[in-house]
């Protein structure tokens, strides 16, 4: 499992700041702690970066790569951020990852990318026509962008498929289309394809205490389905992997001592299996 | 082989409510999809209450207005007369004119009203703020107090409100309405803050947010449909309350129940298309589960009521 240090993104304020400033401070104190939990690889979400995104990408790479032995996965909308970043990324600690493609024709330029600098890329199965109602479409599209891969000789080995997480709290059907849509992806090419997840988006808009919880749950379900990678906290999922073993229980339906414990594993799962409906009180129910 | 008829039975059951204290109404109760009457126990119809309001409806579309034209100046008048003449099964007096923006009269007014529309009626009330979620809490405590042990349903409870609102219902003996702005889940959430608070959950009407046709009648529809599914097949104790569409104020605002027939000669007769719109909403929302229908035009209830008996 590639655990993909998630902590670096725009969107959290002190990081946002740091990315502004250029303080290398913050950012490299993330990503250490992201890879001594356990990351393989960092995200860099830099947004949407369209003003300075190429010099913001290459300090962000250099910065990260500065103290930590790891790739990077260049995470923007900004096809010249992305390859100003590929071009500075130090491949001696692995290849980078683009995030992302998808069957958007708009987003097929970055395809071009990771083939001309041999870097590895996401494919989102989403195309032009929002989101994907289930597994069967997601799979649809996910054969439409290896066949564009193939086009552009990206080996399929370098393509991570990504499924698309949606929230719990509004879009609760779709966490069993992911997990399914992950066993399917596995079936479309031998050797399996890789998939990846955006693990947190699942909590979006639950309350805080509720998301590493719903996080944790929610990966070991992916995990049990073959996920090969998640962005994700490394601290989290370093948590959920010391849990597998009783939440695997409670799934095949064996008591586990800790009562409080299972209740909430049975809880969650319930969640996501569709049996109950989400509500942020569901614990208390 | 002899056809036979596909059932479905269900787990979960909708509770029943019964509002009122002189004559009295009862709805929910069904363990089966809205009409499908083969499938289970359908032992209410659903309940239709008349619209009236505190403060005349100088904002409600003439088409409307003209049915009440001699009645609608004052409250106890017009109670009297959806009771007494349009043989109305419950009233929903909605206390508009406390909203700031409006005459913003005052909770001490507001529960006067409530005292006197009650001394003139025998069929149960339903009790509406302004939602105006601040001036609600205020006004609503007011009327729950003055309706005290009628066994009224009190609205709406709203995320903001809610603790304050529920508490006089539940202090005062009555039924209470939890609104949630169109998401089931929040819906959810908020039928089990109320219950928190030691509400009993019987005693509760879950609104989901009504809309109008051809202004998110869609949405309204699909989330009450959620909401039956999830209290019938999985039998979710905090979605089983009996759910309310607040339908009059919402289709008698949009421009096809008001634009004038000179103006748009292609949608016809603009009376006839009000009415229209009233009983298509209401209609398409009992479908969908609603049980409680607060509606506004005579004629557009009498439709919706011939409906209801002949899908029983």
């Amino acid at each position: 499992m590639l655990i993909i240090g998630e902590k670096l993104s725009i969107i959290a304020k002190r990081v946002r700041e740091a990315m502004l400033k250029k303080d290398k401070g913050p950012i490299q104190e993330i990503a250490t702690r992201q890879w001594k939990e356990g990351s393989g690889m960092i995200d860099a979400n830099i947004g949407p970066a369209e003003d300075g995104g190429e010099d913001l990408m290459q300090w962000m790479v250099t910065t990260i790569q500065e103290v930590v032995p790891l790739p990077v996965c260049l995470d923007t909308t900004n096809f010249s951020a992305v390859e100003a970043g590929l071009k500075v990324h130090n491949n001696q600690w692995g290849r980078p990852l683009i995030n992302s493609t998808s069957n958007d024709p708009e987003r097929f330029p970055m395809m071009e990318i990771a083939a001309k600098y041999n870097a590895q890329i996401i494919g989102l199965t989403v195309g032009k026509g929002g989101l994907p109602a289930d597994a069967e479409e997601r799979a649809g599209i996910a054969a439409e962008i290896m066949g564009r891969a193939m086009e552009f000789g990206i080996p399929l080995e370098d393509l991570y498929l990504d499924p698309l997480v949606l929230q719990v709290a509004t879009s609760q059907d779709h966490a069993l289309h992911v997990v399914k849509a992950i066993k399917m992806f596995q079936e479309m090419n031998d050797p399996a394809m890789k998939t990846v997840v955006g693990l947190s988006n699942i909590s979006n808009g639950c309350p805080k205490t509720l998301r590493p919880i719903l996080n944790k749950y929610y990966f070991v379900m992916l995990m049990d389905a073959g996920l090969s990678s998640a962005i994700a906290d490394a601290h989290e999922m370093a948590e959920a992997m010391q849990e597998k073993k009783i939440i695997d229980d409670v799934l095949s339906g064996k008591t586990i001592s800790d009562a409080a414990k299972m209740t909430e594993i049975k809880k969650t799962m319930d969640i996501f299996m569709n049996k109950t409906l989400y509500a942020h009180s569901y614990l208390e129910m | 082989m002899a056809f036979v008829e596909p059932k479905e039975s269900f787990a979960g059951k909708v509770y029943q409510l019964t509002i009122g204290s002189d004559k009295t109404a009862v709805f929910g109760g069904e363990n089966a999809l809205p009409f499908l009457t083969v499938d289970g126990n359908y032992p209410n119809k659903p309940v239709i209450a008349y619209e009236i309001q505190d403060v005349p409806p100088t904002d409600w579309p003439d088409t409307v207005r003209k049915a009440y034209e001699n009645v609608s100046g004052d409250p106890v008048t017009w109670a009297k007369y959806c009771q007494n003449e349009l043989n109305a099964q419950a009233i929903a007096l909605r206390l508009v004119g406390t909203h700031p923006d409006r005459e913003n009269r005052s909770a001490e007014d507001a529960a006067k009203t409530v005292k006197e529309v009650l001394a003139a009626i025998n069929v149960p009330l339903i009790i509406l703020g302004s939602n105006n979620a601040e001036k609600d809490s205020v006004v609503l405590v007011a009327a729950a107090e003055a309706a005290k042990d009628k066994n009224c349903v009190i609205g709406k409870a709203q995320e903001a409100n809610y603790k304050t609102i529920a508490a006089a219902a539940m202090a005062n003996n009555h039924k209470l309405i939890a609104m949630s702005e169109l998401d089931i889940n929040l819906s959810k959430q908020l039928n089990i803050l109320i219950t928190q608070m030691g509400f009993d959950k019987e005693r509760l009407v879950t609104d989901p947010m009504c809309s109008a046709l051809g202004y998110g009648l869609e949405y309204t529809y699909s989330v009450m449909e959620r909401i039956r599914l999830a209290a019938l097949t999985q039998n979710d104790a905090t979605m089983q309350p009996p759910i309310l569409a607040d339908v009059g104020m919402y289709v008698w605002k949009v421009k096809e129940t008001q634009a004038a027939e000179a103006d748009v000669p292609a949608w016809g007769n603009v009376e006839q298309r009000g009415i229209t719109w009233e009983v298509v909403t209401a209609g398409s929302l009992m479908v969908s589960g609603a049980e409680l229908l607060i509606m506004r035009h005579p004629e557009a209830v009498k439709a919706v009521q011939k409906f209801i008996d002949e899908l029983n």
